[in-house]
């Protein structure tokens, strides 16, 4: 090797090795947080090239400027406005320009609409994101524990999409051998909801819905009292709705747990606290309001079990601790937050029954037309 | 130096296969002797004459049951589908019985098929043992085999038989599977508090590391010392050798301390068989008589407590009157 080339050669190492330490970080690998105290591996690990991909589509609605409060109420000039009755009727139409851009932005009013009659309420649409709204003010002042003063609009789930990205629906997996085969027990497949681990799968319903399992596994006492309900099977269980957790909103164990001892809250991060409210929150937005609109949804809308579709962690998370990145959209909408509840409704198949027939987007037009037909005969 | 002078080399050597000591029953080494090119690059040349027996008989036809009822499962759970076998297989268990069934016999589809595995799985074990400490008493040797095999049978039946027993139900025991079998490792820990807190778990840890180091270091020296002939160990333990004397100066020039020829087979027997040992102790504690292993070791001074730098955090649950 002549001087030169050696010259060169030294050169490029040296100038590359600065560029390492002086922190030039690759586009992959791993950056490693510390949370806790030191040499425990208390930290919050992020995989540098998820935490752009997680972020491509995401895209924060401009606000619209504040509507005028004045004048007359939109419960008093339109008909069949049932929740948001208390809003001017500027403040009524900026909300429904914001509603469309956040849920439906390329069907338009007719998504949730019979077009030139906007007081229909034969469109299951309609109720259902009446209901929503509802949600929505529950979640915002009822839940302040787990969403704080960000508090969630309609964008949070929807992101520019009529159905959420993450919704889930009740799931036994794929048919097995029936007879005297042994059963999968829920579990020891590539689980969708658990990351593609085998643990159980189904962990949603077991955990998320009515008659919610408990998930308080590990005894708090060294030695067995003998008041620990739980066993092996439910510390899998559990186990899979952790992993869910950490899919959900691109987390370790560690922002929840002191992992030396999981149980234990008087060492674990704040973070746990929120996320222990999340839980309770979810189990109440799904037995409250999202489940029982299943009699008012199409078929097409429903899970393969004919159950409505639900609410978890990534519904609104997608992947991120802060859904949104903590967007503040809510403070430019207080209007969500004059939602009035309705005590006591009920959603009934009643309320749209020809909802489907009329604007499904994923029924096509000729669909339409023999449905119609159909529908006409039976009636 | 030309590699056949070290008595240590690749040359593989044709000639006619050794038919072993001689025997009272000449019927105990059954089939002709043949060489294997590919068998010589790995270890000896020869194949066979091999001895089964009755014992080698049914633990083959036990464990082939137990093996069979384990991927029939397999694939009926993927509702016989072939490509779903393949894709699943290592994603695919056969769970225990749920707790409800206790120690009793649950249906087949509830576990009863884990049971008959689980059995014939021990069957076809406990015989490859049986015939592991005859063939060493028909060629008179010590029976070290058996009674290291001995030792990773016992971790097996504490996971799998003992424990299970000691709880009072079998979905306590481990499922059979790839990844189920390690789903089962990590909610084990979790359900009881961390294992890494286990003491027994920690000599199990120390003694299998440990194995594999003296392994390395075992190994390494035999091979060094493979050009003065340190490959015949028996005879350098009976009349030491240069081999022999100048392994052990080595590692007294390097660590002050050395094993002789002998006893280094003594460490490594004893490090490999203490790793299950001490792991089937731990595994017996588990849940029987610890519940919660970190918080064991807090009370026993095992591990340190360390200083809580987050906010003060309570349980919600006990603030709000609930229990999740």
């Amino acid at each position: 090797m002549n001087t030169i080339t050696r010259k060169t050669v030294t050169v490029a190492a040296l100038t590359g090795a600065a560029l390492l330490v002086t922190g030039c970080e690759l586009p992959v690998g791993i950056d490693a947080d510390q949370k806790g105290y030191r040499g425990l591996g208390m930290e919050q690990v992020t995989k540098r090239h998820l935490e752009a991909r997680k972020r491509v589509d995401l895209v924060i609605p401009e606000a619209e400027s504040p509507a005028n409060s004045a004048g007359p109420k939109a419960g008093d000039i339109y008909t069949s406005v049932e929740v948001l009755g208390d809003l001017s009727i500027g403040e009524f139409n900026r909300l429904m320009n914001a509603i469309t851009a956040w849920v439906a932005p390329e069907q338009g009013c007719n998504y949730c609409h019979v077009p030139g009659n906007f007081a229909d309420e034969n469109i299951y649409t309609k109720i259902v994101s009446r209901n929503m709204l509802e949600m929505v003010k529950t979640i915002n002042t009822e839940w302040d524990a787990h969403v704080g003063e960000t508090g969630v609009t309609c964008y949070t789930c929807h992101m520019g999409q009529p159905v959420p990205d993450q919704i889930w629906f009740e799931d036994h997996g794929p048919k097995q051998a029936g007879g005297v085969a042994a059963s999968r027990m829920g579990q020891n497949l590539s689980g969708p909801n658990v990351a593609s681990a085998s643990l159980p799968n189904d962990v949603f319903t077991r955990f998320l819905a009515e008659d919610p399992q408990g998930l308080r596994i590990t005894p708090r006492s060294t030695l067995p009292m003998g008041d620990n309900p739980y066993n092996l099977k439910d510390a899998e269980w559990n186990h899979g709705l952790m992993i869910h957790f950490s899919k959900a909103l691109g987390a370790n164990c560690t922002t929840c747990h002191n992992t030396n001892n999981f149980p234990d809250w008087q060492a674990s991060p704040p973070q746990r606290v929120t996320a222990w409210h999340g839980i309770e929150m979810v189990r109440a937005l799904n037995v409250g309001y999202l489940n029982p609109l299943q009699p008012v949804y199409p078929d097409s809308r429903l899970g393969p079990l004919g159950d409505a579709p639900k609410a978890n962690c990534a519904t609104c998370h997608n992947g991120l601790q802060l859904p949104l990145d903590r967007a503040q959209m809510l403070a430019d909408y207080p209007e969500l937050n004059r939602v009035q509840r309705r005590e006591g409704w009920e959603p009934s198949k009643a309320d749209a029954e020809l909802s489907e027939t009329q604007v499904d987007p994923d029924i096509s037009a000729g669909d339409v037309e023999d449905d119609a037909a159909l529908e006409a005969a039976e009636s | 130096m030309a590699e056949y002078q070290n008595i240590f080399n690749r040359v593989q050597v044709q000639a006619e296969p050794e038919a072993g000591v001689p025997l009272e029953n000449e019927r105990e080494r059954i089939g002709k002797p043949m060489l294997m090119h590919l068998a010589g690059r790995f270890g000896n040349a020869q194949i066979g004459p091999i001895y089964l027996g009755y014992t080698g008989l049914f633990s083959i036809l036990f464990g082939l049951i137990a093996i069979l009822i384990i991927g029939f499962n397999f694939w009926a759970q993927v509702n016989w589908d072939p490509a779903q076998f393949v894709r699943q297989l290592f994603y695919l268990g056969l769970e225990p019985p749920a707790a409800e069934y206790g120690l009793g016999i649950p249906p087949l589809a509830e576990g009863g098929w884990w049971l008959m595995a689980g059995f014939f799985l021990t069957a076809s074990i406990l015989l490859w043992w049986v015939r592991v400490y005859r063939r060493a008493r028909a060629l008179n040797l010590g029976t070290h085999v058996a009674w290291a095999f001995a030792a990773a049978i016992f971790l097996y039946l504490s996971l799998g038989f003992f424990r299970p027993l000691l709880m009072g139900d079998w979905s306590e025991a481990v499922p059979f599977g790839i990844f189920p079998h390690l789903d089962w490792t990590t909610a084990f820990s979790l359900k009881y508090g961390n294992l890494y807190y286990n003491p027994f778990h920690m000599l199990c840890i120390a003694f299998l590391y440990g194995s594999a180091l003296l392994f390395a270091m075992h190994g390494a020296t035999v091979l060094a010392v493979g050009r003065y002939g340190g490959e015949r160990e028996i005879e350098q333990i009976t009349d030491r050798g240069t081999a022999s004397d100048r392994a052990a100066l080595f590692w007294r020039w390097t660590m002050g301390f050395n094993a002789t020829m002998e006893s280094i087979h003594r460490w490594a027997w004893w490090f490999a068989v203490l790793v299950p040992i001490t792991g089937g102790i731990g595994i017996l504690l588990t849940g029987t008589v610890v519940d919660n292993w970190y918080m064991w070791a807090i009370d026993h001074g095992v591990a340190p407590s360390y200083p809580n730098i987050y906010p003060p955090v309570e349980d919600p649950a006990t603030l709000q009157g609930m229990s999740q």
